[in-house]
């Protein structure tokens, strides 16, 4: 019992993990981007077409990077070129990635593909109760995880991640230390959105391998939620994607086994927890001190005096 | 000879404000070159053009005769300039370290911390600081942040060094000991462009001075066609530093009456310790010390920034130490901050809000529930007028205003307050000659009307010149009361530190 319920946390919780890492990448740069759900659609949808039409998930997949990622780039250039407001051109996105997938996506409503499987790692799955919950997962699984550290180690131990960092909290004191803002910020928001479209992708390819209008159900929203839970920290995000995903995979099993409870009630709770978690999170921290990026959500301007 | 850096006519201007105005300046090699200009002359401007953080409308960057186009700081930096702002460039979040870290040029993309640290460690130490590698920035002075500023530039190998107003916020001695590099660079054939409103670093320091005046060159004087007297006529326009009287008073009543007082104490910050004091009616009371022994935290605790630990305060013989009057009593002090840009301005804010940022709900600023625009303006403009304030355009956000008119914006909304208590942390800081010998006249008008005023303080010119009496303090407490007529400047350095005479 406990196993299946691990195994159902991970895996609803991977999609969120995506978006999350996609999401903090971005906002340490100091853009902020409201069109995860956006670019998740996007990317579910582009996953989707590609594998099937390719017959391939692994194109299924980059080609979800790639759709995503060119999605994001506009929001990248109103906002850190053209020093445009990053909520409003977020919320278009978001706008624009439901309305273009619900127009193309018609065509591909009611099909289906073989999704991945499960790929079982040797001696770790044997691990009693936790080790086919979670040695025994797809590559998508494994890959996101591997991302988390990957990022940690990206932010904190590398050259290219201290100046990433800088410029999202002072970009005045990066660029006169000679770092380019723009292109530090443009390559965020890319990279970042390719990651929100794989986890729209991880929905269409491996959670429930068909295609369905708005099939991200405001988990980009969520993961909007989650990077300020996390602390704009990668191991932080991977916690609060698989809290979320375990309380929706219990609310699941609950209502599978015929509670009185209304459904309406339990589907509510996972959206009920993380906003109840997110205002412990922010309760908790030190006097004076903020994890999130000080130049959060405004554009650089070189010329101007902050 | 040819200088080593040449600006020819350089024009930039920013929306209603002709910031340069065909400026010209040559730096040679191997010399230190002081800036000097009222507030608001364009001397920041230009050196942040020479960063390559502005880009000129029009005007020639020349380099060993080579001309140059800077888009972006990298360029300068690859050109050998090397800049500490004004209004320092700093992350404030993160550790002194990572901050240091972004001015290592040769940064490998794995970064070994432990290695980098010994290395970082052995820069910090080779300039005698006692700074923790691992604080987050917004935790220490600004002293400190100015010196990470400096490690920061001095640990980048530069041909030119630009410091803009580097010791507004250094001691005396810390200053002194930035000038020793300075001298040291210097003899190393590099050149340094050096801004400062004091006399006394300019005289001690400068090869070669050019004065500004709104945007353009006035003069250009090598060492030898200056002094004291010379360059204050091309600052204020008279030829002789003015001298003035204090009249005599005889006091009285006491204000403020401050009994054992005690403190909390914050990191690095020396709180009080059983501090005792009284300031009588009309007196200007000087606190002389170097920073960071107390003076901040006192000033915190007057203006009910912080209440205190134990200890009584006294006004006019009631006790308010705790009670209810106290907040009452509190509006009547006014407060000139530290830190100008943190705790004195409200950044987006106009020049005329700012102005009364304390005083909105007061007459004649409020009618019924709305602002009465009229008298704010009217204000304002009156303000703008007597602290000569350059304020740009209307409705410029103060954000954008110099340093040195920044600071007169708070200094003339506290005074116009009619406070009876004015606590004024080095309120001439960033503050050009002309200006802050107004700023010393309104308070001494002040005091013929019976304010009271605590002036924090680490120029002791300043000082002398100001108070009725000296107040010394060293960790947390008073080492000593002077006269200003019969003390030495020997006397106040050795009660300064901790030497308790008496
Ligand atoms: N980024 C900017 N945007 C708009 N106006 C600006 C900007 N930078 C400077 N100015 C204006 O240009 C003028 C010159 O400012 P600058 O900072 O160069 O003076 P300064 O000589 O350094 O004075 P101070 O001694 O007070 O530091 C001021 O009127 C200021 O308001
Ligand atoms: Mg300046």
């Amino acid at each position: 019992m406990i196993e299946i319920l691990l195994f159902a946390t991970i895996k609803a919780g991977t999609p969120l993990l995506f978006a999350t890492l996609g999401a903090i990448l971005m906002e340490r740069s100091g853009v902020i981007n409201l069109g995860v759900e956006g670019l998740m659609l996007v990317g579910a949808l582009t996953g989707f077409a590609a594998a099937h039409t390719a017959d391939s998930l692994f194109i299924g997949v980059i080609a979800a990077f790639f759709a995503a990622m060119a999605a994001g780039a506009i929001h990248g250039f109103i906002c850190v070129y053209l020093r445009g407001n990053q909520i409003v051109s977020g919320l278009s996105l978001t706008m624009f990635g439901i309305g273009i997938t619900s127009l193309f996506g018609r065509s591909f409503v009611g099909l289906t593909i073989a999704g991945f499987s499960k790929v079982e790692i040797p001696v770790l799955s044997k691990i009693p109760y936790i080790g086919q919950a979670i040695f025994n997962q797809d590559v998508l699984v494994y890959f996101s995880i591997i991302l988390v550290a990957a990022m940690h180690i990206f932010l904190y131990r590398t050259k290219t991640g201290l100046y990433l960092r800088s410029v999202g909290e002072n970009p005045g004191a990066a660029d006169t230390s000679g770092i380019n803002v723009g292109l530090y910020r443009m390559s965020a928001v890319l990279v970042g959105s390719g990651l929100a479209g794989i986890g729209g992708a991880y929905l269409s390819l491996a959670y429930t391998p068909f295609w369905v209008e708005n099939m991200t159900a405001g988990r980009g929203w969520i993961a909007v939620a989650l990077v300020i839970f996390a602390q704009w920290n990668s191991t932080r995000a991977m916690a609060g994607a698989y809290l979320f995903g375990g309380i929706n995979a219990v609310q699941l099993r609950m209502q599978a086994m015929g509670t009185s409870l209304s459904p309406h009630l339990l589907m509510m709770l996972p959206y009920l927890f993380t906003i109840a978690v997110l205002v412990m999170a922010t309760l908790r921290l030190e006097k004076g001190s903020t994890p999130e990026p000080e130049a959060l959500g405004t554009a650089y301007d070189r010329e101007d005096r902050k | 000879m040819e200088a080593l850096l040449k600006v020819e006519s350089v024009v930039k201007t920013f929306p209603g404000v002709k910031a340069l105005d065909g400026v010209c300046l040559n730096v040679y090699q191997g010399e230190i070159h002081t800036l000097l200009g009222e507030n608001g002359a364009g001397k920041s401007t230009l050196m942040n053009v020479l960063n390559g953080l502005y880009s000129p409308d029009s005007g020639n960057l020349l380099i060993n005769g080579q001309p140059y186009i800077f888009r972006s700081p990298k360029d300068s930096i690859k050109a050998g300039i090397g800049m500490v702002h004004q209004h320092f460039m700093l992350v404030y979040n993160h550790t002194v370290f990572e901050n240091i870290l972004l001015a290592v040029s040769d940064l490998p993309f794995w970064l070994d911390k432990k290695k980098l640290r010994i290395r970082i460690k052995e820069i910090v130490d080779r300039f005698g600081l006692s700074i923790d590698l691992d604080e987050p920035i917004r935790k220490l002075s600004i002293g400190q942040q100015q010196w990470v500023e400096l490690i920061k530039l001095l640990i980048r190998d530069c041909k030119v060094l630009i410091l803009d107003e580097p010791t507004a916020v250094l001691t005396p001695q810390e200053s002194d000991r930035l000038f020793g590099f300075l001298k040291r660079f210097k003899e190393e054939g590099r050149s340094v462009i050096f801004i400062s409103h004091k006399m006394r670093e300019v005289m001690e320091l400068s090869d070669r001075v050019t004065v500004l005046k709104k945007g353009t060159t006035v003069k250009e004087l090598a060492r030898g066609e200056f002094d004291e007297n010379v360059l204050a006529g091309l600052m204020i326009g008279t030829d002789e530093i003015p001298v003035w009287e204090r009249e005599k008073k005889q006091f009285t009543e006491n204000v403020l009456t401050i009994e054992h007082l005690f403190a909390d104490k914050e990191k690095n910050m020396s709180d009080l310790i059983d501090f005792s004091l009284e300031l009588r009616k009309g007196e200007i009371l000087g606190i002389a010390g170097v920073a960071g022994n107390g003076q901040k935290t006192l000033a915190e605790v007057l203006t009910g920034l912080k209440p205190p630990v134990s200890g009584k305060i006294f006004a006019d013989g009631k006790d308010i130490t705790n009670a209810d009057s106290r907040k009452a009593y509190i509006a009547g002090i006014a407060h000139v901050p530290e830190d100008r840009k943190s705790m004195g301005i409200a950044p987006e804010m106009t020049v005329d809000e700012n102005l009364i940022l304390k005083s909105y709900k007061e007459k004649p600023f409020r009618k019924f529930i709305f602002q009465n625009f009229k008298a704010i303006k009217e204000n304002a403009e009156k303000q703008i007028a007597d602290f000569a304030i350059k304020a740009g355009p209307k409705g410029t956000p103060i954000r954008l205003l110099s340093g040195g008119n920044i600071q007169k914006v708070i200094i003339a909304r506290e005074l116009s307050m009619r406070p009876s208590v004015l606590v004024a942390l080095y309120p001439t800081r960033g503050l050009d000659m002309g200006s802050a010998e107004y700023v010393h006249k309104v308070i001494m008008d002040a005091r013929k009307d019976n304010m009271s005023t605590i002036v924090i303080s680490e120029d002791l010119d300043e000082l002398l010149k100001l108070s009725d009496r000296i107040a010394v303090m060293f960790r947390g407490r008073i080492t000593g009361i002077v006269d200003p007529e019969h003390t030495s400047r020997e006397e106040i350095g050795l009660l300064m530190s901790g030497e308790t005479v008496q």
